[in-house]
C-alpha cells in the first residue's frame, strides 16, 4: 500500500486516539472481542507506515506539517526519518499484539477503558516519535505521561497502586517540564519551532544548560539512575501496560530524545561523559537489582533499567558502530522484553503466582509460552543468530576501538550482559524445569489471544536475524544516519567472526552468565542482606522529598492563611499604600499640595457632608450608625461626581452606596455583632494609623496625577471612535461593553464567583446552628426573630 | 421595617424599580445607564422585595436561584463574544443589525447582548447575596 507520507502520518498518531474513544463503545457492544477489533488499529498504522519504508531507507526524510496557530508561528510538523519510523514500527507492530493480549488478560474487567487508555497511550507515542515541532513533541511527551499514569493506576483501589502511579506522574512531569525548558532555549537560540532546522545547537552560550535539560528529560523519563525507582513500582500496572511500557513506548522516549538530540547536541565531551557514566552506572544498578529479585515482572522491570541503562552508554559513546549498536539493540530489546513481560502475564494468568520459586515444571502444561520464553530468553543471552547477537557484537566492536574511557565501558557492557543473560537463564530454567510444583491455580495453558504475542516476537527476533543485512539496510542504518546526520552504509551481514575480539568477549558474556546462574541463591542472598543492612533507597528518598515538599506547601499554606481576618485587612491595606505613595517617593514625584481650590458655594456643602459623613464613621458610639454614615459620605461623594460631570459614575455610586448600606445592616443583624467596638486601645491605634497612612497615600497618588500634564489621547481616542466605531454616544457604556469588553466579561465572572464564595460562607457560617436543639418545631419562621435583633443593634 | 405600609407599597415598588432597571439598561449605549446599573437597581428591588415578603418568596418570583441568573449572565455575555467569531472577526467584536420599522430603527447588537448579560450577572449575584443575608433560617 503507498499512502501519500501525510496521509500516512495522520493515520498513525491519529488512529489510536479515535480508536481510544471508541473502545468503550466497541466493548459494549460485542464484548471481549472487543481487544481482537480494537487491535486493527494499529497494524493500520504499521501498513501505512510501511508503506513509507523504501523511501526513507534511501536516506530521504519525509516531512508534513499542517498549520496550528499560525499567528504564533507554530505548525504542526511531523517528520519521518530512519530513527523515528524505526520507533513508531516497533510501537505499532508490538502495540498490535499486546492490545490483543490484554483483551484476553482483562478479561472483564473494565476492558473498555483500558483498551481506550492503551491506544491513546500508543497515540501519544507516536506523536512523540514522529513529531519534529517542538512544542507537539512536549505536548506528546506529557501525554505518555498521563496515559502511563492512567495505565500504572489502573487498578486504582490499591493503594499500592496510586502510589507508583502518582510517582511515575511527578518523576516524568518533572522531565516534563526540562524538556519544555530545552524546547523555549532552542527556539530561541535557532529561531525556529521546528528541530530538523534548528541545526548545530554546540556553539551557543546555552549549550550546558541545554544538555542539562534535555538530559534530566530523558533521564527520567527511562528511568536512569537517580531516578529509576519509578519503573520497578511501575509494574503494579496490568502486565499488557507494563509489556507496553517496558519494550517500545514510554521508557524509550528518553531514549528517543537522546537519539533525536544527538546530531544537535552531541559530540561534545560534556554530553558523551555524562551519558557514558549515567548510563554504565545505571545498567549495573539495574541488572543487580535483578538478581535480587523473586517475582518475574520485577526482574523483568530491574533488567528494562539496566537495558535503558546500556542504550544510554551507548549512545553517549557517539561512534557509529556505537550507534548502529544502540539501535540493534533497541529492536532486539524491544522484542524479547514484550516477549517476556507477556510471557509472565500469562504464566500469573495459568498459575496464578509470578514468583520464581514458587514456580517449576511447566514445561509440559504451558508448552506453547514455554516455546515463546525459550526464543525471548536466549535473545537475552544473546544466542547467535538472534538479532539480540547481532546487537551484542556490534557493542563490543565498538567499545574494543577506543581509549581507556571506552575499556571502562566495555567492562561494564560484559559485566551488565553477564547479568542479563543469567537473569535471562533464571526465568527460562525456574519456572519451565525440573518437577512440576503446586500453584494457587492448577497450571493451564493461556488462550489463543495472549500466545500470539510472545510466539510472535520471538519468532521475528529470530527471523530479523537470519536477514541481518536487510534490517541494517531498511532501518538500523536510516536510524543511525538520523541519529548521526551523516550519511551511514550497513555493514550488518550474517556470519559470525569466530577470530575476533568481539566474539571471545561474547564467550566471555555467556561464561559468566552461566557462572553466575549457578551462584544466583548466594548471590541473591547477599544482595537482599545489602539493601536491607542499608535501610535507605531511592525509592524511600523520593517520598522523603515528595512529602517534604507537601509538608513546606502546607506551613507556607499556614503562614499565609492563617484565617485571621484583621491580619488579611492589614496587610492588604498596608500593601496598598505603599504601592501607592512608595514609587512617588523613590522617583521624586510626591504632588506639591493644593494649589487654589475654586469651588462653588454647594460643592463646598458637598464636600462638608462628606466630611460630616466620614467624622461621623469614626465616632460613632454602634456601628449601625456607622453604616449609615458611611452611606452618607458615599453619597456625598456621588453627588461630586454628578456636580462634576460624570452621570453615568455618579448613578452607579449611588446604587452602590444604598445597597452596600443595605448589605451591611443585613449583615450585622445577621451576625450578632456586639454594637460597640470592642478592639482594645492599641488595636485602635494600630488600625487607625493604617487607615490615615492608607488616606494620606492615596490622596496624595490622585494629587500627583492631577498636578501632571492631562494626555488626552485616550479621551479623544474614545470621542472620536465611539459613534463611529461602535455606535454608542454614551462613551462609558461603549468602553465597558465593546472596547474593553474582555475586561468586562473578567469582571463579572469575579463578581459570580465572589457571589458564590459569600453563599459559601453565610452557608458554613449557619451550618452548625441546626445541630443545636431547637425546643419545638417552627410552626411560623416569619415575625419572631427580627425584632429582637433590631432592638439590640438599636440599643 | 416589617410594617403594613411597606409590605404594601414594596411590591409595587419593585415593579417600578424592575420596569425602570430595564430601561436604564437599554438605554445605556447613548445616555447614561447600562447593563451594571440597572443590575444593581434590579438587584435593590429584589432586595426590597425579599424584605416586604420574604426571602424564600422572592426567590420563588424569581423562578430561579439567582446564581443561576448571575451563571446565564456570564455566559449570554461570553456568547456574545463567540458569536463574532463565527463571522471570522475577533473575539468581542461587536455586531450590529439594524431593523427599520418605518420612521424609527432598532438596533440590534451583540455589545447589547453582553451588556443584558452583565445585567443579569451583576442582578443575580447581588441579589443572591442580599436574600441570602435576609433569610435567616432556610435555605441559601
Amino acid at each position: 500500500m503507498e499512502a501519500t507520507p501525510d496521509i500516512a502520518i495522520a493515520l498513525v498518531v491519529l488512529l489510536p486516539f479515535v480508536a481510544a474513544a471508541l473502545a468503550p463503545l466497541v466493548h459494549r457492544l460485542i464484548g471481549d472481542f472487543a481487544g481482537w477489533v480494537v487491535a486493527l488499529a494499529p497494524p493500520a498504522g504499521f501498513v501505512a507506515l510501511w508503506g513509507l519504508i523504501g523511501r526513507v531507507s534511501e536516506g530521504e526524510a519525509i516531512a508534513v506539517a499542517w498549520p496550528w496557530a499560525p499567528s504564533l508561528g507554530l505548525e504542526l510538523s511531523f517528520l519521518v526519518d530512519g530513527l523515528s519510523l524505526t520507533f513508531a514500527l516497533a510501537i505499532a507492530g508490538i502495540g498490535a499484539l499486546i492490545l490483543l493480549y490484554s483483551g484476553a488478560y482483562l478479561k472483564g474487567h473494565r476492558q473498555g477503558r483500558f483498551l481506550g487508555f492503551m491506544l491513546a497511550f500508543m497515540g501519544a507515542m507516536q506523536g512523540l516519535v514522529l513529531a519534529d515541532n517542538l512544542v507537539a513533541l512536549y505536548l506528546f511527551w506529557e501525554l505518555t505521561s498521563i496515559a502511563s499514569f492512567l495505565l500504572i493506576g489502573f487498578d486504582h483501589t490499591r493503594q499500592a497502586a496510586r502510589r507508583a502511579a502518582i510517582q511515575a506522574l511527578v518523576v516524568t512531569g518533572v522531565g516534563g517540564l526540562a524538556l519544555l525548558a530545552a524546547g523555549v532555549v532552542i527556539h530561541n537560540l535557532s529561531g525556529a519551532w521546528e528541530l530538523s532546522v534548528a541545526g548545530d545547537l554546540k556553539g551557543s552560550v546555552a549549550y550546558p544548560l541545554l544538555v542539562g535539560l534535555t538530559l534530566l528529560a530523558a533521564f527520567t523519563k527511562s528511568a536512569q539512575l537517580p531516578f529509576h525507582f519509578w519503573l520497578p513500582n511501575a509494574m503494579e500496572a496490568p502486565t499488557p501496560v507494563s509489556a507496553y511500557l517496558h519494550s517500545a513506548t514510554m521508557v524509550q522516549g528518553g531514549v528517543y530524545l537522546v537519539a533525536r538530540m544527538t546530531p544537535h547536541l552531541g559530540g561534545e565531551p560534556i554530553w558523551n561523559t555524562t551519558l557514558m557514566v549515567f548510563g554504565g552506572a545505571t545498567l549495573l544498578w539495574g541488572a543487580v537489582a535483578a538478581l535480587r529479585q523473586t517475582d518475574m515482572k520485577l526482574m523483568l522491570a530491574q533488567t528494562t533499567v539496566a537495558s535503558l541503562g546500556l542504550l544510554m552508554l551507548l549512545l553517549g559513546a557517539g561512534t557509529e558502530l556505537a550507534v548502529t549498536a544502540a539501535v540493534l539493540y533497541f529492536i532486539s530489546h524491544a522484542l524479547y522484553k514484550a516477549g517476556l513481560f507477556l510471557v509472565a502475564g500469562a504464566i500469573d494468568h495459568g498459575t496464578g503466582t509470578r514468583d520464581i520459586m514458587a514456580l517449576g515444571g511447566l514445561r509440559d502444561p504451558m508448552t506453547v509460552t514455554f516455546i515463546g520464553t525459550i526464543m525471548a530468553s536466549a535473545a537475552m543471552f544473546g544466542v547467535p543468530p538472534l538479532l539480540a547477537f547481532f546487537a551484542k557484537e556490534e557493542m563490543y566492536a565498538a567499545l574494543t576501538l577506543g581509549q581507556f574511557q571506552s575499556l571502562l565501558a566495555l567492562l561494564a557492557l560484559v559485566i551488565g550482559n553477564a547479568l542479563l543473560g543469567a537473569i535471562g537463564l533464571v526465568l527460562l530454567v525456574k519456572p519451565f524445569m525440573g518437577p512440576l510444583l503446586p500453584t494457587p491455580i492448577a497450571a493451564h495453558e493461556a488462550p489463543v489471544a495472549m500466545l500470539v504475542g510472545p510466539i510472535v516476537l520471538g519468532a521475528l527476533g529470530i527471523f530479523l536475524g537470519f536477514v541481518t543485512t536487510l534490517t541494517g539496510e531498511l532501518s538500523v542504518a536510516p536510524a543511525t544516519a538520523a541519529i548521526l546526520g551523516v550519511g551511514v552504509e550497513t555493514h550488518l551481514r550474517l556470519g559470525i567472526d569466530f577470530l575476533g575480539l568481539p566474539f571471545w568477549l561474547s564467550v566471555v558474556t555467556w561464561a559468566l552468565a552461566i557462572g553466575l546462574y549457578m551462584r544466583l541463591d548466594v548471590a541473591r542472598t547477599f544482595l537482599r542482606r545489602v539493601a536491607s543492612g542499608t535501610g535507605w533507597s531511592f525509592d524511600r528518598g523520593f517520598d522523603w522529598v515528595y512529602f517534604g515538599i507537601v509538608r513546606f506547601g502546607a506551613g507556607v499554606t499556614r503562614l499565609l492563611h492563617h484565617g485571621r481576618l484583621e491580619f488579611y485587612l492589614l496587610v492588604v491595606f498596608v500593601a496598598l499604600a505603599v504601592a501607592a505613595i512608595e514609587p512617588l517617593w523613590l522617583m521624586g514625584g510626591l504632588p506639591g499640595g493644593p494649589g487654589a481650590v475654586d469651588l462653588r458655594f454647594y460643592e463646598w456643602g458637598v464636600v462638608l457632608l462628606a466630611v460630616v459623613g466620614v467624622a461621623t464613621v469614626v465616632y460613632a458610639r454602634s456601628r449601625l450608625f456607622a453604616i449609615l454614615a458611611l452611606g452618607v459620605q458615599g453619597v456625598a461623594v456621588a453627588m461630586l461626581y454628578l456636580l462634576f460631570g460624570a452621570p453615568d459614575l455618579s448613578f452607579t455610586q449611588f446604587m452602590v452606596e444604598i445597597l452596600s448600606v443595605v448589605i451591611l445592616a443585613l449583615v450585622m443583624t445577621r451576625l450578632d455583632l456586639v454594637t460597640a467596638d470592642p478592639r482594645p486601645l492599641e488595636d485602635w491605634a494600630r488600625d487607625g494609623a493604617v487607615a490615615l497612612f492608607g488616606g494620606i497615600a492615596v490622596t496624595g497618588l490622585l494629587w500627583a496625577v492631577i498636578e501632571g500634564p492631562f494626555d488626552p489621547r485616550l479621551a479623544a481616542f474614545f470621542d472620536a471612535n465611539s459613534v463611529l466605531a461602535a455606535h454608542g454616544h454614551n462613551v462609558v457604556n461603549v468602553i465597558l461593553v465593546d472596547f474593553r469588553g474582555l475586561d468586562t466579561l473578567g469582571e463579572i465572572s469575579v463578581v459570580m464567583t465572589a457571589g458564590i464564595a459569600i453563599l459559601a460562607l453565610i452557608r458554613g457560617a449557619r451550618r452548625p446552628k441546626p445541630a443545636v436543639a431547637k425546643p419545638v418545631p417552627e410552626v411560623t419562621t416569619e415575625p419572631k426573630p427580627r425584632p429582637r435583633r433590631t432592638r439590640k443593634v438599636a440599643a | 421595617m416589617n410594617t403594613l405600609i411597606f409590605r404594601t407599597i414594596a411590591p409595587l415598588l419593585t415593579a417600578v424599580m424592575l420596569v425602570f432597571s430595564v430601561f436604564v439598561l437599554l438605554r445605556g449605549h447613548n445616555e447614561p445607564g447600562g447593563g451594571f446599573i440597572g443590575g444593581l437597581i434590579a438587584a435593590s428591588a429584589m432586595a426590597i422585595y425579599g424584605m416586604a415578603v420574604g426571602p424564600g418568596a422572592a426567590r420563588t418570583a424569581l423562578k430561579a436561584h439567582p446564581l443561576v441568573l448571575a451563571g446565564f449572565g456570564v455566559s449570554l455575555a461570553a456568547l456574545a463574544g463567540v458569536l463574532s467569531l463565527a463571522f471570522d472577526v475577533p473575539f468581542l467584536t461587536g455586531l450590529w443589525t439594524i431593523f427599520r420599522f418605518g420612521e424609527g430603527e432598532v438596533a440590534i447588537s451583540t455589545p447589547m447582548v453582553f451588556d443584558i448579560g452583565v445585567y443579569f450577572a451583576v442582578l443575580g449575584t447581588v441579589s443572591a447575596v442580599a436574600l441570602a443575608l435576609e433569610d435567616e433560617e432556610g435555605e441559601v
